[in-house]
């Protein structure tokens, strides 16, 4: 493993040809391009963990080498560096990153190129993302049973569809426990700001909340959570260290068995351009262990945790009645993709108005 | 009530760091020093304090860890700009990436780690307290005693202070050092009071709102108490009335912190005169004695 450490762009690449050039042998060289820093404990921490994975997985076989803290309008010269520097794959896990991708990729038809929650496929490049918001319904129905005040507070990051999903299926699951469950949504306009999402948590726990749901990346609300002998949910990671008496569970984001999948592949000559977009069944959105709650509870919510496991229940299962009255889907049958991928409206009890 | 007193409490403990970390800028500054490195400072006092807390299992030596971060960063800025004779501008920009990039590295092994939290009472923690007192003590120093007025002169006007026989280069010294102080300490209450954790960057942008509210309180500290408290103030506000759902754009509310200080500062401080009076003339510029 070479660390770069990735203050200044320019440096940091002069330092990357050095540390690569030492052992060009036969092994597949795996290489990663982070947003934010590894010590985020959120979104970059956890494709990390996945890269670990991979060099533990494979041992002798990979060599992986990740660039952390670059910024997307930078990124181009990021990505070709490595392609220039032998990698045989490469993964971009910002959206930000995905026409600089293309345009690499377009340059090094040999190497492999997988780009994180993007649209945009090539011969070369693969797109790959998950359905967290499988997780937020199991946390939702978790949420309406657990709550006295039938009260939620959710803080998020932006008006993104995958956050606004996220809100949907919570507010689905909570809903098909207590049609009358309502959600106070505070939008913290950043992904990662402890303090902001610390006081966040304490306005929205003023406010008659007693249950936190967070799509920021910091441990922050559920340490106020704990603090107040109230309960919330981890995201990205594991948080119960940080909450031992208040996580009830967290959606896990588990990139490893993809990653792993993906760079065996390139050993074996067999990977494919493909846009892959897994969920629980495949182990990438994961849940942790419940904890803090009766039996009960924790027996429905493993049930329903299977249940979109083995493909049973989708989250996204017409009719759904949206925020405005009108209802889409179909009866019995889930969302198409594409709706999810490109959601921008509310479901009923939603207690906000969209920012547009 | 509880309600009032739950939304108050949230106010101080967000206004906190911003204040202490501003007092020590607004002394610095007014010894004549422009030291942007506040977040730098900040993060490492936030990181060097959480680990010093996590390995002694005493908050309170993190919080003296934090101080001590603080005080080599600025000893650092110290030497370049004051012994060196460095642009203060470009060395403290410099010292804000310095600070981001090696809190990174030693906080490595921090990250996931539950940290130590100072000890409250019902969420009034000891520093909030502090802080006032310590913008009591600022003010009475700088102008009711003679050390203050030293310092002052020094900043507005560090060739006659020179010639008046008082050594610039070390008053200049200690003030960067308090100024660095006060950024630790405002970093260690982000990581032992605020949000017992590491991360990186878990500052924020934070060191560059005190840096702000030194400016816009015309480095008066009394003004600088209001402008943090009432950045507080807002910022929590904007939140609860996201929570009361009556559809006002998240980004205005966001945005309303620091629209509002600007506005209520500029207002404060509008008479020229007074304002003039308060702006240390010799701010950023560099001092070499001729002998």
């Amino acid at each position: 493993m070479k660390k770069l450490m990735m203050s200044a762009a320019a440096f940091a690449m002069a330092l990357g040809v050095a540390a690569a050039s030492a052992d060009a042998e036969a092994k597949t060289k795996a290489c990663w391009v982070y947003v934010g820093s590894i010590g985020d404990f959120g979104w970059t921490y956890e494709h990390n963990q996945g890269r670990l994975a991979v060099e533990k997985e494979l041992g002798d076989k990979v060599e992986t080498v990740y660039v952390e803290n670059v910024a997307e309008a930078d990124s181009e010269r990021a990505i070709e560096r490595l392609a220039r520097d032998g990698c045989n794959i490469i993964f971009t896990t910002s959206f930000g990153f995905m026409e600089p991708t293309l345009k690499v990729a377009a340059k090094f038809p040999d190497v492999k190129f997988e780009h994180a929650t993007g649209y945009k496929t090539a011969e070369n490049v693969t797109t790959y993302n998950a359905k967290f918001h499988e997780g937020r319904y199991v946390i939702g129905q978790i949420a309406a049973k657990m709550s006295k005040t039938g009260t939620a507070g959710y803080i998020v990051s932006f008006p993104i569809p995958e956050v606004i999903a996220g809100i949907n299926a919570f507010m689905l699951g909570a809903q098909s426990v207590n049609p009358d469950f309502k959600v106070k949504i505070v939008w913290a306009n950043t992904w990662y700001d402890p303090g902001k999402e610390a006081d966040a948590a304490k306005v929205l726990f003023s406010q008659g909340a007693d249950i936190i749901v967070q799509h920021t990346d910091s441990t922050a609300p559920l340490q106020v959570a704990e603090e107040q002998g109230k309960q919330g949910f981890g995201q990205a990671s594991d948080m119960i260290k940080f909450a031992p008496k208040a996580q009830l569970t967290a959606i896990v984001d588990h990139w490893a068995p993809y990653y792993v999948r993906r760079v065996n592949d390139v050993i074996n000559g067999t990977w494919k351009s493909q846009s892959s977009w897994d969920g629980m069944a495949e182990g990438t959105v994961q849940i942790a262990p419940f904890t803090n709650m009766p039996d009960d509870v924790a027996k429905m919510a493993g049930e329903t945790a299977e249940a979109i496991k083995t493909g049973k229940l989708h989250p996204f299962t017409g009719p759904i009645t949206k925020q405005d009255g009108t209802v889409v889907g179909e009866a019995g049958k889930p969302l198409p993709d594409g709706d999810i991928l490109g959601m921008n409206w509310y479901v009923k009890g939603v207690d906000d108005k969209l920012p547009q | 009530m509880d309600m009032m007193i739950a939304v108050i409490l949230t106010i101080m403990t967000a206004a906190t760091p911003l204040l202490l970390a501003a007092l020590g800028e607004l002394v610095v500054e007014r010894s004549g020093v422009l030291n942007l490195g506040v977040e730098g400072m900040m993060v490492m006092g936030a990181v060097c304090g959480f680990g010093a807390a996590l390995m002694t299992g005493s908050p309170w030596l993190g919080l003296f860890a934090s101080i001590a971060a603080g005080m080599f960063m600025s000893l650092l800025f110290g030497f370049l700009t004051l012994s060196l004779v460095s642009n203060q501008v470009a060395t403290g920009l410099a010292l804000t990436l310095l600070g981001l990039g090696l809190s990174g590295q030693i906080g490595e092994s921090f990250v996931g780690q539950p940290g130590v939290k100072l000890p409250n009472y019902d969420g009034f923690d000891p520093l909030i307290p502090f802080a006032i007192l310590l913008a009591w003590g600022v003010s009475w120093f700088l102008f009711k005693t003679k050390a203050g007025l030293v310092v002052r002169a020094v900043g507005n006007s560090h060739a006659s202070a020179h010639a008046m026989g008082y050594h610039v280069i070390r008053v200049r010294y200690l003030c960067v050092l308090f100024g660095g102080a006060c950024a630790g300490l405002a970093g260690g209450y982000l990581s032992l009071v605020y949000t017992p954790q590491w991360i990186e960057n878990m500052t924020s942008g934070r060191g560059w709102i005190a840096l702000a509210l030194v400016v816009f309180a015309s480095w008066r500290p009394w003004r600088t108490v209001a402008g943090a408290y009432l950045f507080g103030a807002i910022s929590i506000l904007a939140f609860t009335v996201q929570t009361f759902a009556w559809g006002i754009p998240s980004q205005f509310l966001s945005m309303l912190p620091y629209l509002v200080t600007i506005i209520a500062l500029v207002v404060i401080s509008g008479n020229r005169m007074l304002t003039r009076a308060n702006t240390p003339a010799c701010l950023g510029q560099p001092f070499v004695p001729d002998r």
